[in-house]
């Protein structure tokens, strides 16, 4: 069976303005809306849409975090993933105990393919990907905007600094997502309830048998220093004047 | 003492700026000496750029046809096995960077702490999350070897003028086969780069057409500025993707930054906040790039962008 697994992570939605608690110790979560990574969900979408092509059998979703979770693993089996997997734990993990859960996951499952998002948008890592390549001993393709299968090998359009890449990895092969890979479709009513006839499995963190402790110790958070709001000038020429005598033209 | 490593990014024969910027972030470390790697076919001529950073203590390079064009893969085993003895290992926040790093780290058994704009000690340093919408202070473990990668907006570039010796150390390190480098699609321009250029001019959804972004264009060579483009501009097809700034495209910090036809979405704003002066000119007074703009001008961009233009 060729299989495509694709990691998803629960963050706080990207629409909601994030704010630092007063005393520093976090971001306000409370009754604050949370969903998937949507660099993630551009994963899962990537991984049905290369099922629908007739190059991969089946799409196993797997997330890492409290048992709520479960929530948005089944909204990406509504959206087509066609299992899920929870591995459960309350405690914060970093990208390497991650990458290295998702590591068993990989030697369970035989994917021969992992799409995961580029980064998660709450702690902008951009990490676990290329760290599960490495502790699989497989190529990476990271920040996709294009991936086409042809046989044992995937070609990835890359999106880097100098414009686009292109790469050729033998399979399998972890892949990260850029957000021009793709559009995720919207999840319609009646594949909500087909989803729940989906399986959707529950391990326990600790089943794994990783060391998933923190390395990192986040001391403090802090609000970014604002820029102050300039002035308004009322014409073209007014603006070249002001930048003139600031010497900036 | 602090024995730290940067992998020098590099193209045809060119050392990346960013290295120089990161050389700055490992001064900031107290007790630092500083090497740089370069991982290159033949590398002479990066070799020589990294050596001529005022901060640098050695460059070893490392001379391998199997290393350009860069390949994460490829390189990681090799800056692994280079970084024995060393404290710290840094790599600029580019897309090299972000690619090959986390990659080290994990061969390394080491934490990464990404996008590095403070250094506060040898283990502690402050870095973006939430889209830049919060700073976090992150502590690594005392003693234990680091990577990390520098958020170059945040660091000015070192000096030239030093003279690190040269070294060429030989590995014995398996590459895989497995990674293969096909083609890259780099748009070739006699413009500033964005990343380094001290003035750039972005132009964002309001231009409405890939043709009507030659205006532009035209503005930032009258500036000798570089071209830059909000993501509804990429995502629209105006612009190419290279050229997008914000979170998820080139955090930049140029001394003059205009923004036209951008509304300013929050993800934008991340990637322009440490720009000396910010220009905004868009047609809705309402638009949130006002509120971090030094100067505003409200008006139809289409016309102010060539009165501009013939007053420049």
């Amino acid at each position: 069976m060729r299989k495509i697994l694709v990691g998803l992570k629960r963050v706080i939605d990207y629409n909601v303005r994030v704010r630092v608690r007063p005393d520093g110790s976090g971001v306000v979560t409370d009754g604050v809306k949370l969903s998937a990574n949507p660099f993630d969900e551009i994963a899962l979408e990537e991984a049905i849409r290369i099922r629908e092509r007739g190059e991969a059998d089946e799409v196993v979703v797997a997330s890492i975090g409290p048992e709520e979770v479960q929530q948005q693993l089944r909204n990406a089996l509504a959206m087509g993933a066609d299992r899920a997997i929870l591995v459960k734990t309350d405690a914060s993990i970093e990208p390497p105990a991650v990458a290295r859960a998702l590591l068993k996951l990989v030697e369970k499952e035989s994917p021969r393919l992992v799409i995961l998002g580029k980064q998660a948008i709450d702690d902008d890592c951009s990490q676990t990907g290329q760290m599960l390549a490495a502790f699989w001993d497989r190529p990476q393709a990271t920040f996709a905007s294009k991936i086409e299968l042809k046989g044992d090998v995937a070609r990835v359009t890359r999106e880097v600094d100098a414009g686009l890449e292109t790469i050729e990895v033998d399979l399998p092969a972890v892949c990260t997502t850029d957000l021009r890979l793709n559009e995720p479709r919207y999840i319609k009513l009646p594949d909500i309830m087909k989803s729940k006839k989906k399986p959707l499995e529950v391990i326990d963190m600790a089943a794994l048998g990783i060391d998933a402790a923190p390395l990192l110790k986040v001391l403090k958070y802090e609000a970014p220093p604002q820029r102050q709001k300039g002035v308004m000038v009322k014409d073209a020429a007014e603006l070249v004047a002001a930048l003139r005598q600031k010497g900036l033209v | 003492m602090n024995r730290i490593l940067i992998v020098a990014e590099h193209t045809d024969g060119k050392l990346n700026p960013s290295i120089a910027k990161c050389v700055s972030c490992a001064t900031s470390i107290p007790d630092a000496e500083i090497a740089i790697a370069v991982l290159a076919k033949d590398g002479t001529t990066v070799a020589a750029a990294a050596a001529a950073i005022q901060g640098v203590a050695r460059v070893l390079l490392l001379r391998n046809p199997a290393n350009e064009p860069a390949l994460a893969a490829v390189l990681a085993p090799q800056v692994a096995k280079l970084a024995e003895g060393y404290s710290h290992v840094l790599g600029p926040s580019t897309t090299f960077g972000k690619d090959l790093m986390p990659r080290v780290a994990a061969l390394l058994g080491a934490p990464q702490v990404s996008d590095v704009m403070a250094v506060e000690s040898a283990n502690r340093f402050r870095r973006p999350v939430y889209a830049g919408n919060a700073i976090a202070t992150v502590e690594a473990p005392a003693g234990r070897q680091i990577v990390a990668t520098v958020r170059v907006a945040s660091f000015q570039a070192a000096a030239g003028g030093g003279s690190a010796a040269v070294e060429t150390p030989t590995l014995d390190v398996k590459l895989p086969q497995t990674t293969r480098f096909v083609s890259v699609s780099a748009a070739r321009s006699d413009r500033p780069e964005l990343q380094s250029a001290a003035r750039v001019v972005s132009g964002g959804r309001a231009l409405g057409s890939a043709e009507n972004f030659a205006l532009i264009q035209r503005l930032a060579d009258r500036l000798g500025a570089a071209v830059g483009a909000s993501r509804a501009a990429v995502d629209a097809g105006y612009a190419p993707n290279e050229m997008q700034v914000g979170q998820t495209g080139k955090i930049i910090a140029p001394e003059l930054y205009v923004a036209i036809g951008i509304s300013g979405a929050i993800q934008h704003l991340t990637g322009i906040k440490d720009a000396r002066t910010i220009v905004a000119i868009n047609k809705d007074a309402e638009a949130p790039i006002f509120e971090v703009a030094d100067y505003g001008l409200v008006g139809d961009l289409f016309t102010l962008v060539p009165e501009i233009e013939k007053l420049l």
